[in-house]
């Protein structure tokens, strides 16, 4: 068992940083369940990269051949440059309106308490609690009367509903965190409101929004539910487009759309290394469960 | 937060004003409200207004009758009917296999070592794939010329392909997969806010790890167990692009949300379509209030230790 330390981690002093050490059964056992999870997760992703890959792939261990011409042809079928252009549209536009909406909301929100402050609080948290594909369908169905689903600015505003809340949820702790003396004696020395918001309070926040930016974004890439239920043939983000090409009607290459499967993961995981330098994905998980 | 925090009425000079903007500043009205009035209508907008519009149109069936017509055709029709059934067989065992797999192992992880942050950091990624790429992974992986059933016939372990997609199956490892790192990590941050002071003390009295388990970290964990499995359960109860691509959409995996895009975009029947989800969302509350009342009924009070 102690062969599974290795000789570097015995410098370490124990008492500030313990190495994990699977120690008895049980411990190699749930060693094993977490080895079992992430090679399976492994080899499913190996699976679909190589796949992309592949000239022929049918029940051998490995591709008979490489090449790499799948990706120019899945670019080129699923006009893959348009659906980019959208997906980034609709990411953008959708980061940008939620953190004017939300900072502002989580600001009166963490520094005021008035009658009714829980209702709205309900009504900030509900969005996030509740599935998108429960009220994307009636949500859709009002988009669909107003004639805006199947357009872009619908697929936007779609996607804000249960991105503002977020934002706001985000944001409330890094707000609480801010003295509001700091803020008492800007106005002190004069400052007006705005002046308060965009000189004092905006370079302090900055971590936070950009923390609550990135995960935005990482959201509206990869929310499927919701751009699926409002969006048409001209206004799916790259995701929807990915669905449909699986599910869809229409014989095609399985490698055109694992070509386009491994774009997509990569967009993903681009996102998410830049995410993971600024949150904890420990916290992250808490502040949407805890509250 | 306190009377130093607010800002003074912009206009000292209107007497009357000033004491009634006094009186509802002490109460924590005042302009600062003003910038939630953007979200709020937001939502009103876009959440609560489409929820109650959905609601009233689920009482006015397209195909005449009563109010209640749709909800009748649901209950009455067994294809409808089903779908809870089904959604329940698959989202309720995969909630709980999350949720009771991950903590044992978040209990052996609950301290500091090296590569914690590096587990943690792996465990989004299946989160931050989502659930069309898992499903477009798993029909390659677990397919009958997939690397798994290719490893079971080498071996000689089975004699058929097992058939791991297209059926319950693959909606429940699909769940799996992006539901326990999910788990896992609410599981693991719940564990890291209980004291590991009140286990020492317990150890010092001459406790074994199972009752220090059993007697002390499970009923502090109680509560956060129930919030785990109800968000674990709703993610898996609104399951639905793995329904349709690793699923069997028509028979052994036809959820409820699928019956409810069925019903809205297909049928073209929105009545309907709304009075589904009405149904999804009243059966999705019924099981957390389930949860929530037994946890209160029976942990009393253990809410409080967290920390």
């Amino acid at each position: 068992m102690a062969a599974a330390a290795k000789a570097p981690a015995s410098l370490i002093p124990t008492a500030t940083r313990r190495r994990f050490r699977p120690s008895g059964l049980g411990g190699w056992l749930i060693w094993g369940l977490v080895a079992f999870f992430f090679i399976n997760l492994a080899a499913l992703i190996s699976t679909v990269v190589l796949d992309s890959f592949a000239t022929t792939w049918f029940g051998s261990w490995v591709p008979d051949g490489f090449t790499a011409h799948w990706y120019g042809d899945a670019w080129a079928e699923f006009n893959l440059t348009d659906v980019l252009t959208v997906t980034a549209q609709v990411a953008i536009v959708v980061v940008v309106v939620s953190a004017l909406i939300g900072v502002p909301a989580a600001y009166a929100l963490a520094r005021r308490n008035f009658p009714g402050k829980s209702l709205v609080t309900v009504l900030f948290l509900l969005p996030i609690l509740i599935p998108p594909i429960t009220y994307g369908i009636p949500l859709a169905t009002v988009l669909y009367r107003v004639h805006m689903a199947g357009s872009l600015p619908g697929v936007i505003l779609a996607n804000l509903v249960p991105t503002v809340p977020f934002v706001v949820l985000i944001m409330i702790p890094f707000i609480e965190q801010i003295d509001p003396k700091i803020e008492a004696a800007a106005r002190m020395c004069g400052a007006g409101t705005t002046t308060i918001f965009v000189r004092i309070l905006g370079p302090l926040l900055v971590p936070g929004i950009l923390a609550a930016a990135i995960l935005v974004l990482v959201r509206t890439v990869g929310m499927f539910e919701l751009t699926f239920l409002t969006s048409g043939p001209s206004s799916s983000t790259l995701v929807v487009v990915l669905y449909d090409a699986v599910f869809g009607a229409g014989i095609r290459a399985p490698q055109e759309v694992d070509a386009m499967a491994v774009v997509y993961t990569s967009s993903m995981l681009i996102l998410l290394v830049i995410a993971l330098r600024f949150v904890n994905p420990t916290q992250l998980v808490t502040r949407i469960g805890d509250r | 937060m306190t009377a130093a925090t607010r800002s003074a009425p912009d206009s000292p000079a209107h007497g009357g004003q000033r004491t009634f903007g006094h009186r509802l500043a002490d109460h924590g009205i005042d302009r600062v409200l003003l910038l939630l009035v953007p979200g709020v209508l937001f939502l009103v907008l876009l959440f609560v207004y489409p929820f109650l519009y959905g609601l009233q149109l689920s009482f006015a069936p397209q195909g005449g009758g009563g109010p209640l017509a749709n909800y009748q055709t649901f209950f009455s029709d067994p294809y409808l009917r089903d779908t809870i059934w089904t959604t329940l067989s698959i989202g309720v065992p995969a909630a709980l296999l999350n949720v009771l797999v991950s903590v044992p192992i978040a209990y052996r992880m609950r301290g500091r070592f090296r590569g914690k942050r590096t587990l943690t950091t792996l465990l989004v990624v299946p989160i931050a794939l989502g659930t069309v790429l898992t499903a477009e992974g798993l029909i390659a992986y677990l397919g009958p010329s997939g690397w798994i059933n290719k490893f079971l016939r080498d071996f000689n372990l089975v004699d058929q392909p097992l058939l791991l997609v297209h059926n319950y199956w693959g909606v429940f490892f699909s769940l799996i997969i992006t539901g326990f790192p999910f788990a896992f990590l609410l599981v693991l941050s719940y564990l890291s806010g209980i004291d590991p002071n009140l286990e020492r003390a317990a150890s010092v009295m001459g406790a074994g790890w199972w009752q220090r388990f059993r007697r002390v970290t499970l009923p502090l964990l109680v509560p956060g167990l129930a919030i785990t499995f109800c968000l674990s359960f709703v993610l898996a109860f609104s399951v639905f692009p793995s329904a349709n691509l690793v699923g069997d959409p028509s028979g052994s995996t036809r959820v409820i949300s699928i019956a409810a895009y069925h019903a809205a975009f297909e049928q073209f029947d929105y009545s309907m379509g709304s009075a589904i989800s009405m149904i999804m969302g009243a059966v999705m509350l019924a099981i957390i209030a389930i949860v929530l009342g037994w946890r209160s009924s029976m942990f009393r009070g253990a809410a409080g230790g967290k920390g």
